[in-house]
């Protein structure tokens, strides 16, 4: 996908919300939704299963207008966080500008966050992308639970942040390090265009 | 590296914190190498020292044009020394190094990771100083906080004039913003701009981020900006918040900023300044691209072009078309270069502009060399007269065309001067070149080798000289008995000759006597030129000077009697030049009226004139030629007898 189109004056980033299962991928796009005015909504598209879990996946488009002559658009997705359907993970990542990785603060959750980590380690290297070329970004969501059955940012990040990428504490339920998140690897997204590179390295 | 013509004092906002740096480096680029040297600006990063470094080289230039300004990051002063390192010409650098007049260097600050570097620096200070020669150091601390620098370093940097810049004060701060809003053509309001500097950036760059974000701001709310939007617009920017705070502060921020909590307008607003920067990205890109480009010797007219250009270009095509053309020109130079070092010299290699151009030069420089005289084309083996007298030459000869470089190599031809040596030659030479496409033939007298060879040696060519003659397929060399005594010739021939055998390229040289018989010449050419085959022209007999005659005579159209013919060829001659000698003789002799050439008009002409060409004609009618020994023989008639009345005198006394 074509990040900066000089000739048809678009910017066009997908940014793809990766993560376990339940780690809040799609209540972070339902809340950036929820947050859009209304003259500029587009549909947002969520493919979900009767128990609320993410079939397929979630897309949101985001027409920010024109921006320094550039029609900017973003256009975000989640992938299903359960481990068995990792096909439909790869054809989400497919072409993606940005990656924000979900992890779920629990305690417990914490081997799944490193399971769904390494996957998406091997999904984008199966595409023949240079991992550390990829703008990505952590979220440490859940972060409003009570203390004792999370784990802090700085112990998370001691476990799960080996590239020392941007990372962000939330609650994607009420909306905290929502914006944030998005913001950050939007920043990190876009400044790939100054550095002349289109969207990451192929290997 | 070329000086970016953005940053002049013109373009510098001068205010409290700045004003003596200001002044220092005005005063040194008025007055090179008299006033403070060194000068050292440290400052931290965006407020302006590169703009000074720059700015001090601009206005050297404008005010003495001939001066030698080097402007240099560290990193690059560091790559060019390791460079020269590597290529060994550590010298070359530093006599580089010496001769510049105005020596800026920026981000010293990186010394510490170059230790070796600390020597060569101090070195160069003490030189350039010495020969009060300007240098001038920018840096983000002072000489004495750069962590493990010299001590010798620290004092000689200290030496000259410290001075640092502070963060701009609310005017500057006020002064920036304006410039900037008025150099992007936007307009926002006074009492906007007022606040905005109020938010007390601590570097330039800052502020422009802040005027990036208003206009961008500005563009997509489509209305004008107040104080009060602009105050929350750049609410959370503040320098001054610590990044730790943030996920607490989101809903607090959020809280008082409006009544209702716009997240989205917020995002938008930043995306707004980022694709703003990344856009305008585009102009440092090519700035960058035009440094780099230029550093390596090419115009850049194209991309200052862009440069200039209101839209944004496709800055990746057009910087990638950019590099295409050139690597061609520079594969074009080195190709150039080959033939001709002085190609070097042309413009046009160094302008991507001229690539057609230069793609013309390159050809012309490669035509401009073909190799050396070509056999000359007149002289075929269409034209070349067969006999006994020359059988075997011949046949050699056709051998040589048919395998050249295989079985004769070389052919060396003998034979007395005029016996079609040089006809020879170039008979093959031609016959060469038409017989395998494309060969390129090396054809001329060593007279014309000695020469191109002279003349090669004095314009320092001689490389050029040599790879000339060795793109040839066949160096055919004529009366090399001319070298004798040559030496730098012969050598250079031998050379060749070593050059063209192991390639098994045909050589063929011709000469008045055989090779054992040549005297001057190095017995290493000599018995090289016997390894190959010798072979004789004899002197043409009767029935080839009767066949040259009758050629040379249809050459010139001129008709002749048969026995006119058979006198020409019965003339001893000794050569083809001596029977074409006779022809012409013949055919200036021939009277003007008639358009066949008779025998007596030949034997006027080539043995002498008449007193009375009646008689003769007479007498000649009344015998014959050929029928009587004695009255056949010319030479044994008396012509010119005496008339009566002179023998009557002659017997009276």
């Amino acid at each position: 996908m074509s990040l900066v189109n000089f000739t048809t004056r678009e910017i066009t980033c997908k940014i793809v919300y990766y993560g376990p299962g339940r780690s809040g991928k799609t209540t972070n796009l339902q809340y950036v939704y929820s947050q859009v005015p209304n003259d500029r909504k587009g549909r947002m598209v969520s493919l979900a299963t009767q128990t609320d879990r993410t079939l397929f996946f979630d897309f949101l488009p985001l027409d920010l207008g024109t921006i320094s002559g550039f029609a900017t658009k973003f256009q975000l997705y989640t992938v299903p966080g359960q481990v068995y359907y990792n096909a439909t993970r790869k054809l989400v990542l497919q072409g993606a500008d940005g990656v924000v990785f979900v992890a779920d603060s629990q305690v417990r959750q914490l081997d799944e966050n490193i399971e769904s980590l390494q996957n998406l380690q091997v999904n984008i290297l199966e595409q023949g992308i240079d991992a550390r070329t990829l703008p990505m970004v952590l979220q440490f969501n859940k972060q409003d639970l009570p203390r004792e059955l999370i784990l802090s940012p700085e112990e998370l990040d001691e476990a799960l942040n080996f590239r020392s990428l941007q990372t962000f504490p939330a609650d994607a339920l009420h909306g905290v390090g929502v914006f944030e998140t998005l913001k950050g690897v939007a920043a990190d997204v876009l400044r790939r265009l100054s550095q002349g590179g289109v969207g990451a390295r192929r290997i | 590296m070329e000086l970016n013509p953005r940053f002049r004092f013109e373009s510098f906002v001068v205010g409290g914190s700045n004003r003596l740096a200001a002044t220092a480096a005005r005063t040194v680029a008025e007055s090179p190498g008299t006033s403070y040297n060194p000068l050292f600006l440290y400052a931290k990063s965006g407020l302006g020292k590169t703009h000074l470094l720059q700015a001090i080289g601009f206005l050297a230039l404008e005010r003495q044009g001939k001066l030698r300004v080097e402007y240099l990051t560290l990193e690059e002063f560091v790559e060019r020394y390791h460079a020269a390192v590597a290529a060994g010409q550590i010298e070359a650098f530093r006599r580089s190094a010496l001769e510049t007049d105005l020596l800026l260097l920026d981000d010293v600050q990186f010394l510490a990771e170059h230790r070796e570097m600390q020597a060569e620096l101090l070195r160069v200070t003490e030189a350039l100083q010495a020969a009060e020669r300007q240098i001038v150091l920018t840096c983000d601390r002072p000489p004495g906080e750069i962590a493990d620098l010299d001590e010798r370093l620290v004092t000689r940097l200290s030496g000259g004039l410290l001075v640092d810049i502070t963060a701009p004060d609310f005017e500057t701060r006020l002064a920036i913003l304006h410039r900037k809003v008025t150099e992007r053509g936007a307009d926002i309001p006074r009492p906007v701009l007022e606040t905005v500097a109020e938010v007390g950036a601590t570097s330039v760059r800052e502020l422009i981020g802040l005027v990036n974000r208003l206009i961008a701001f500005q563009a997509v709310g489509g209305g004008t900006l107040t104080p009060e939007a602009a105050r929350t617009l750049l609410a959370d920017e503040l320098p001054a918040t610590p990044p730790a705070a943030r996920p607490e502060r989101a809903p607090a921020a959020a809280a008082p900023a409006a009544e209702p909590p716009d997240e989205f307008a917020s995002f938008l607003s930043a995306i707004s300044t980022t694709v703003a920067q990344t856009v305008e990205a585009w102009r440092s890109r090519i700035g960058e691209a035009v440094l780099r480009w230029q550093g390596e010797g090419f115009r850049t007219t194209r991309l200052e072009q862009l440069l200039l250009s209101e839209e944004i270009p496709d800055v990746g095509s057009a910087l990638a078309d950019y590099a295409t053309r050139a690597e061609e020109l520079r594969r074009l130079l080195d190709e150039a270069m080959e033939y001709d070092p002085a190609a070097g010299a042309n413009a046009v290699f160094h302008d991507p502009d001229r690539l057609e151009e230069a793609r013309a030069v390159a050809e012309r420089v490669k035509a401009g060399v073909e190799p050396p005289p070509p056999p000359s084309r007149g002289l075929s083996f269409a034209e070349f007269i067969e006999g006994k007298a020359n059988e075997a030459a011949v046949r050699a000869a056709r051998a040589v065309v048919a395998e050249p470089g295989k079985r004769f190599n070389p052919l060396f031809v003998t034979g007395p001067s005029g016996s079609g040596k040089t006809h020879l030659l170039h008979a093959v030479g031609n016959a060469l070149m038409a017989a395998h496409g494309g060969a390129v033939v090396a054809c001329l007298s060593a007279q014309a080798f000695t020469d191109e060879l002279v003349q090669a040696i004095n314009a320092g060519r001689i490389e050029w000289w040599r790879r000339r003659f060795r793109r040839a397929d066949a160096l055919l060399l004529d009366d090399v008995q001319l070298l004798a005594g040559r030496d730098a010739t012969q050598e250079e021939l031998f050379n060749l000759f070593n050059a063209f055998a192991d390639a098994e390229k045909q050589l063929a040289f011709s000469a008045d006597r055989l090779p054992g018989q040549l005297a001057g010449l190095a017995p290493r050419l000599t018995t090289r030129f016997e390894g190959g085959l010798a072979v004789e022209l004899a002197p043409p007999d009767r029935t080839m000077r009767a066949e040259m005659v009758r050629r040379l005579l249809a050459t010139r159209s001129v008709e002749a009697e048969v026995e006119a013919v058979e006198y020409l060829a019965a003339r001893p001659a000794d050569s083809a030049r001596a029977v074409q000698g006779l022809v012409n003789r013949a055919i200036a002799r021939m009277d003007p009226s008639s358009e066949t050439l008779t025998v007596q008009a030949a034997r006027l002409a080539i043995e002498g004139r008449s007193q009375r060409p009646s008689q003769a004609q007479a007498v000649s009618a009344v015998v014959p030629a050929g029928l009587d020994p004695v009255m056949g023989s010319r030479e044994k008639v008396v012509w010119d007898w005496p008339g009566a009345t002179d023998r009557l005198v002659e017997e009276l006394r």
